[in-house]
């Protein structure tokens, strides 16, 4: 389904991926973990060419491209193989939720105005928006503007779902309901890549962990193998790291309580 | 104080007649300016090699440059430059003129309107399978198009006024006619401060004009309650 050998790519003289091969299998959900500034989201944006490699293969649903000399057309088909969801939403501040989902279908696939809608309502009661179907996104929340931009990237149907720390900027109250979402479409053998920071949750929806660090995939394997055996000392920190960060808020939570 | 309001007003409904060679003016440059300004700071976003140099010298010379001068070059320059402009109409010129003038003017407009709307617009539109033009058509442009209607807006009343110095070079529109009955009653200051009148009154009209529109595109960044 995807598979990438040798990416590379740099910002000037900084590189950010440093040959990085990996491959997805039809259905499978991959969570890539790692510490800020590791490649994860870059790696994730180089797949549809938001950030252009500067080398490597990248082959997504039968379309393959040579990285460092990839055309326009091909560019474009790549793209057609994957829909995103973005940290920050980005959803389309103009039109409303419905047209947000609804929009890219009569553009892309010359669907007719009364079918894309049909499919746009039938997505957002999926995803349990229903009744928000003709609000703008100023009027939304940070969880039910990200599960808009999950029904928009379900609407134009790829082969894979490409998730950049879809709950990264997301209040902690709305993260629960967002990751249900993406957990719902994960059961239906939806092919998915996930960089996203909360382990518990990578954990439990992926069929594979990559751990990223300093450019290059450390380790990979089961949840188990990378959050119970991890093998690599850079994994073992990372993870110590991490478990550290989440009892320290728990405390934190604790004595705000106390104050109360 | 010697000044005949009477006559002022009467004179009001002849000077109206003349409105719409100044709309005219105004509304047909303004069309023809923003379809140049649209390729013009999509070139200045896009940073094109060579267009993009020529843009910036364009943009230059058009806002450096006194638009009366610009109006007299092309009235009277052209036609020694190249025959075939022998036949401009004052009108075509005026047009002709204020049109590239204000192009460099919305040029920088836009291309601050279009840098407004945020990078992840762009890259949305492309995830689902949308083309760069596609993506601009029906999302940047209409985002673009509000953040710079205010600056557009200001430019287009600019226009109104600056079509008076069409009279320069013959062409009968609201100054022209003012300046005809002034004269010849020797009424100068009731028959300038009719066209003022009537220059203010049409600003004035644009601008509620204007704030009207505004509230209506607003529509989809305002939080409903």
């Amino acid at each position: 389904m995807i598979k990438v050998s040798n990416l590379q790519k740099s910002y000037k003289s900084n590189q950010v991926l440093k040959g990085i091969s990996f491959h997805v299998d039809e259905g499978e959900v991959v969570a890539i973990i790692g510490p800020s500034g590791s490649g994860k989201s870059t790696l994730l944006r180089c797949l549809n060419f938001l950030e252009k490699p500067n080398e490597g293969h990248i082959e997504i649903g039968g379309i393959f491209v040579d990285t460092a000399k990839a055309t326009k057309k091909e560019i474009h088909q790549l793209r057609l193989q994957t829909s995103m969801v973005f940290q920050h939403y980005n959803l389309f501040k103009n039109i409303t939720a419905l047209k947000n989902v609804a929009h890219p279908l009569r553009v892309t696939k010359k669907l007719d105005k009364k079918k894309a809608e049909e499919i746009g309502r039938h997505l957002l009661e999926q995803v349990g928006l229903s009744n928000k179907a003709d609000h703008y996104p100023i009027s939304l929340s940070g969880g039910q503007q990200q599960r808009v931009g999950i029904a928009r990237a379900l609407a134009v149907n790829p082969n894979a779902i490409l998730f950049d720390e879809p709950t990264s900027s997301l209040d902690p109250e709305w993260v629960g309901e967002v990751l249900r979402v993406i957990s719902r479409i994960a059961d239906k053998e939806k092919t998915m890549i996930i960089v996203t920071h909360e382990m518990n949750f990578a954990r439990e929806v992926a069929d594979r962990v990559i751990f990223m660090d300093d450019g290059f995939i450390v380790e990979q394997g089961t949840p188990e193998e990378v959050f119970d055996y991890p093998a690599n000392d850079r994994t073992k920190k990372f993870l110590r790291d991490y478990q550290r960060q989440i009892t320290g808020k728990t405390d934190n939570k604790m004595e705000k309580f106390a104050i109360v | 104080m010697n000044f005949d309001f009477k006559y002022m007003f009467e004179i009001i409904p002849e000077l109206l007649t003349y409105v719409p060679v100044t709309l005219y003016i105004a509304i047909a440059s303004m069309i023809i300016a923003v379809i140049i300004a649209i390729f013009l700071s999509l070139i200045l976003v896009n940073r094109t090699p060579v267009l993009h140099q020529l843009a910036l010298i364009y943009i230059s010379f058009f806002r450096g440059t006194p638009p009366l001068v610009q109006l007299l070059m092309i009235y009277f320059g052209l036609p020694q430059l190249l025959p075939s402009f022998n036949s401009i109409t004052a009108m075509t010129a005026a047009i002709l003129a204020f049109s590239l003038n204000v192009s460099a003017y919305l040029a920088e407009i836009f291309r601050a309107g279009l840098e407004s709307v945020d990078k992840g617009q762009a890259e949305a539109a492309l995830t689902t399978g949308m083309t760069y033009p596609q993506a601009l058509k029906s999302i940047i442009l209409p985002q673009a198009a509000r953040n710079a209607i205010p600056a557009t807006g200001n430019t287009f009343l600019g226009l109104l006024k600056n079509t008076s110095l069409a009279f320069t070079v013959g062409v009968t529109e609201l100054l022209a006619q003012g300046k005809l009955l002034a004269t010849a009653t020797l009424h100068f200051f009731e028959a300038y401060m009719a066209v003022a009148l009537i220059y203010w009154g049409l600003t004035a009209l644009y601008s509620w004009l204007q704030s009207w529109y505004e509230k209506k595109i607003s529509k989809a960044y305002v939080r409903e309650v």
